[in-house]
This record gives structure tokens, sequence and C-alpha cells, in this order.
């Protein structure tokens, strides 16, 4: 670190000017709020860029793993694999990557930031959900380059520009909404290493159990069981509709179903958590 | 004009530090009898309830609306507790200072007032609203700088302050008109575009400050505004807290070291155990627990038998001998002996070369309250001077 020098004094006359000025704007309301803690997640990414390594080396490497590693067995070939795992390798990474949301949040309450932010007279959430909101700049970098890569090796999505980005729209909105159960383990666990080891716990059986690598049926009953009821399974048979323009209302209802839900369980926990937290 | 009362104390209080001035001092009561903390039931008792100045101290805790009231405040943490019962009454205007060593709960209590954690038991009124029940009423007109630097350190000096500001509800223009003002009068304004990891530790607190008074608050809580820093950046916080207080900004700080408390503080509790064991202004504290240390120098060491022959009859207290050989050393409880006795060792032809009476420690301070020294786990701050 370097120190720097201290030549600059404060002024005790330009102090006085300062702190004289009567202003006493409004708070903001939510929405500027929460856009303004948007700005800070951009400004940290800008002066740290290194925190998007996640979002850019995981999902290259996990679509090119597993196409190449299951495609040929899978399908018959990596083409055909590739237009049924795209959508899903999309959601795993995206859903892999939002467990720094938490870690974030869990480095941010060491620092005492947060003390200051809990002081100010703003709709609390903003801290949460304008973080989320920068994330949500993190799930899109990772989405484009999936996409992109995914069209290099031949992905051909018959929904087209439009199919396309609803998938990824849906799953911004789905990925925003279970951070909510991050944000809250964010609050409860005492250091980031722990905190990542139990959402890779959690995570881990939601991903891979899924239907984003096989076809459930050819699973024993009561794995298949699960899979069905998985969010995650619900999450990408969506995208796929969506991508290859074959999506049910019911689909995409079914999965804006449970982000209402997430929302509505961890987003209350995590503010009281944030309200009490020491 | 209340403001002006309270200051008045203050400025009595550092004339007692130099010898000339001691002579002027009231003759003060003894020591109160050291009470064990725990047995002790009066709590918040008043220093010197029997002179004046206590009365006069009274009478403007009446008179005056207080920014703080508080009434049994309990906050355990598991077994712990640390803040056990405080009743606490701060007058709006000026300086408050809440005095105890490390691990005394001080900031658990500027915590809960700051609407940062729930008090377990009891009530606190900030501004005239329940901290509990009110807590957003709370907080548009308080600020808190806590004690490890509340600013993002990955933004710039800048960043932080117009990211307080927009929170605030500044336009994005006035937030980057009120930012470069505060930058500047800051002295920061050659860092404003680093990021904060690379402010030293003066300039990283002056930051944090700065951030904290973005929009002029009533009520500023500090949490130990100057540990850790050196001289220098210490005065210069000093000096920014004078210049919020003369605004009309009512001040609660927490400190360790006795002699900021004594400088800044109209009024001041000690804090110790998760209670207050005393209160009272500056001065009040000071004549309870004694005048401190008296640090003598001879010109010839062969004199110094006589030295401490003659110090023992008029200060009644014993004389500690230094290995030094010129020096001797005395805790006494009333700075106008120390004149007397000043004069009684020149006329009897003994020569001093450095006489000096030195401000109590926070350590002696605990001693003559609770009997006990601000104990080893407490800490750097009990033997700051």
């Amino acid at each position: 670190m370097t120190v720097s020098n201290e030549s600059d004094e404060p002024d005790v006359e330009m102090l006085q000017s300062a702190v004289a000025t009567g202003d006493r704007p409004d708070g903001p309301n939510a929405v500027s709020s929460s856009l303004t803690f948007g700005w800070r997640a951009l400004l940290k990414i800008k002066h740290v860029p290194e925190q998007l390594f996640d979002v850019t080396v995981f999902p290259i490497m996990f679509l090119l793993m597993f196409t190449y590693l299951f495609g040929g067995a899978l399908a018959g070939s990596t083409g055909a694999y590739l237009q049924d795992l795209l959508p899903g390798i999309l959601a795993m990474t995206v859903v892999f990557i939002t467990i720094y949301t938490g870690v974030t949040l869990n480095n941010d309450i060491d620092k005492g930031v947060f003390d200051r932010f809990r002081t100010l007279p703003i709709w609390q959430p903003s801290v949460i959900v304008g973080a989320l909101l920068g994330d949500a700049v993190r799930y899109t970098i990772a989405s484009t380059l999936v996409i992109v890569l995914g069209l290099i090796l031949g992905f051909r999505p018959e929904g087209g520009v439009i199919g396309v980005l609803a998938a990824v729209a849906l799953l911004l909105v789905f990925s925003f909404s279970l951070s909510w159960i991050w944000t809250a383990l964010g609050f409860v666990m005492r250091s980031p290493e722990s905190l990542m080891g139990v959402s890779m716990m959690i995570l881990f059986p939601l991903t891979f159990v899924s239907n984003v690598f096989v076809d459930p049926e050819t699973m024993p009953g009561w794995l298949e069981a699960f899979v069905d009821i998985n969010p995650v399974s619900h999450l990408v048979t969506a995208m796929r509709g969506l991508m290859h323009g074959s999506a049910t209302a019911g689909e995409i209802g079914v999965v804006l179903a449970m982000s209402v839900a997430l929302v509505v369980v961890f987003g209350p926990i995590t503010m009281y958590l944030f309200r009490t937290s020491t | 004009m209340t403001e002006h009362e309270l200051t008045g104390n203050r400025t009595e209080f550092q004339g007692s530090s130099t010898p000339a001035e001691m002579t002027s001092s009231e003759p003060t009561q003894s020591p109160p009898s050291p009470t064990p903390a725990k047995d002790d039931r009066t709590r918040n008792r008043s220093f010197g309830a029997l002179d004046d100045t206590a009365l006069e101290s009274k009478q403007v805790t009446d008179s005056v609306p207080l920014a703080i009231e508080t009434s049994g405040l309990v906050k355990h943490f598991g077994e712990t507790k640390a803040v056990d019962g405080i009743d606490m009454a701060v007058p709006a205007g000026g300086i408050y200072g809440l005095l105890g060593p490390n691990g005394a709960g001080k900031t658990t209590t500027i915590r809960m007032l700051a609407t940062l954690l729930q008090p377990d038991e009891g009530t606190a009124n900030v501004l005239g609203h329940d901290v509990v029940r009110e807590s957003d009423a709370v907080r548009s007109s308080v600020s808190m700088t806590g004690q490890f630097a509340s600013v993002d350190e990955d933004l710039t000096g800048n960043e932080n302050l117009r990211l307080l500001a927009r929170l605030l509800g500044y336009s994005r223009s006035r937030s980057k008109e009120r930012t470069a003002e505060l930058i500047d009068a800051f002295g920061l304004t050659e860092a404003a575009t680093r990021q904060v990891k690379t402010y030293s530790g003066g300039m990283r607190r002056r930051l944090d400050i700065a951030a904290s008074i973005v929009v002029t608050p009533d009520l500023l809580f500090l949490d130990e505004p100057t540990t850790g820093l050196d001289p220098r950046n210490r005065n210069q916080v000093w000096d920014i807290i004078r210049a919020l207080v003369d605004n009309g900004t009512t001040v609660l700080l927490t400190t360790q070291y006795l002699d900021e408390a004594d400088y800044l503080a109209d009024r001041i509790a000690v804090i110790d155990d998760g209670r207050i064991i005393a209160e009272g202004t500056p001065s009040e504290l000071k004549s309870s627990i004694g005048s401190g240390v008296l640090n003598v120098r001879l010109r010839d060491p062969e004199r110094r038998v006589d030295a401490e022959r003659l110090l023992a009859e008029i200060l009644d207290a014993p004389i500690e001998i230094d290995s030094d050989p010129v020096a001797l050393s005395a805790r006494i409880s009333d700075a106008a002996n120390a004149a007397n006795a000043f004069e009684v060792l020149s006329r009897s032809g003994i020569e001093v070369t450095d006489f000096a009476l030195g401000q109590p420690s926070l350590d002696e301070v605990f001693l003559a309250l609770t009997d006990r020294p601000a104990t080893d786990e407490l800490g750097e701050g009990g033997n700051s001077r």
C-alpha cells in the first residue's frame, strides 16, 4: 500500500461553510436508491475487474467441457446434443454464479460499510436489490458469452432472437429471486469460505440432478421424482421451450411462480437478518 | 446560549493543568469513597453533588432539551451483558463523551442509539423519537461514524461521497457539487480520485467523517474517532468535530482517552462493565478523582531526602522515589496543595527544575471510581498517558 502524502489539511473555514448548508433533500425513492446501489456494484466491477473471472471462464469451460464430453455418447453428435444442452448449461452456469452474491455481501458485512447504509433513511431492501441489479449485469455477460460461443459451435435456436432474449430474461428473473437465499445465508454464515461450502452443497444436487444433461426418463423412479420437482429442471424446460419456440404459458408460469415464492420467503428473512445483524 | 454555558465548564477545567492556575481552583472535596461497581445501586451518581458546580450543571441538564434520553438500556450477547442498564441524558448542542476502556459497552450503546442494534430491555429516545418504534425518524436526523472506517475501500473518495449524496436524495449534479465541497474542506483534494484502500489512517478517518455529514446531521455519533491516529491527525479530527458543534450539531463520542474527553466534551459519562459509573462535567470528574500525579525533579540529588519529607508532610500522600536520582512523584487529590508544595520547596532552598502536574490517566479514573484499575484485557487505553 502506498501511504499518501498528507500535505492536504482540512480547512476549518471551508468546513464551517460546508456544514452550514442547511440542505435537507427528501430521501430518494425505492427505485432511485436501488439503482444507486446498482451503480455501486458497477463501480466495484470497474475497480476490481478480476471479479468478472467467474462469469467469463466458468461458462466457457462448462459449455466446451460438457458438449464434447457427453455429446457423442448421449445424442449421437455434439451438434445435436448442443441444441438441448445449451439452454441447460446457460441456466446451470448462471445459477452457479449467483452464489457470489452471498460472498460479496458477506465481505461487505465484515467491512462496516453496511453500518453506514443501515443508518440511512432509505428503503432498506434497496441495499440488496441494488447489489442484485449489479449482479444481473454479470449474469448478462455470462449469458452473452455462452450464447455467442454456442452459436459458433452450431447452436441454432428455432425461437429466433426474441426466443433467446426471452429465455435469458426468464433466467435473470429466476437468478435474481434465487439470490435471496444466498443473501440470507450471507448474513448467517461467519465467513465467505463456509458460505461457499454450504452454497455448493445446495447447488450441486440442484443443478446436476436435473434435466440439464439427460432425459429424466432414463433415471430410477425416485430420482426422476426429484428431478421433476427440481426448480432448475422447470427453468431449463421453460428456457428450452423459449429458445426453440415451443414454450407453453404453463412452463413459463411455473418458473415465475417459483421466483415469486423465493422472494416472498427469503426476501423478508434477508431483510430481518439485515436489520438485526450485529 | 446553552452551548456557551457548557463551554464555560470545559474551559475552567483546562486551566487546571498548569501549576500557576491550580491555586485558583476551588478547594475540592476528597475523592468519593470507592464503591465496587457490582453493588452500586445508585448509578449515574453525579460528581461532587454537594458543590455549586454540580447544582449549576444540573440546572443546565434540566433546562435544555435533550438530544438523547435512555432508561434502563440492556443488551446481551449470548451470556455476556454488554450493556447493563444505562440511563443517560444528553443535552442538545455541544459534545457528550462516553469514556471507558475497551469492552466497557461504549460501542454497543452507541449502536443501539444509532438504530443499528435493538436493545433487549429499556428505552432510548433520540431527538424525540424512539429508536425501536420510530427508527426511520431517528435515521433521518442522525449520522454515525463507526470505529472501523465505514467507507468502501474499493471505491475512490469521490465515489464514496457521491454514492452517499445520491442515497440521501441529492440530484446527480448537486451530489457532485456537494462531494467537491466536502473533499476540499476535508483536505482530500489530491486523493479524491484514488481508491480508499490507498489512503492513510488519518485520511480515511477524515473521509469517514465527511461521509457522515453529507447532509449535516442534528446528532452525530462518533465511535472512537481518534483511536489509532497520530497526534497531528488527531488534532485535525478534533478541529473537524469542533466546527460541526459550532454549527449546532450535537456530538456523542466514545473514547478511551481521558484527555480527549477533557478537551472536547462538555459532559462525560464514565462507562464500565456496561454501566455508567459516573457522570458530570470534566471539572466535576477531575475534582472527584483527584488532580493526578505530581512529578518533581530537583537540581541536586542530595536534597531528595529533604524534598521527600517536606512533600509527604504537605501532600499527605505517599511519595514515590524514582530510579532517576533527582525525581519524585506523588498521587495527589488536591491541586491547591501542589501549589503549596512548590512554595515550601522553594522556601527551603530546594531547587526544582521541573514541577508538573500530570493529568490523571484513565487507569486512575477507574481506580478512583471502582477501586480497581481498568483491567489488563481492557488494554492499551488505560495506559494511554
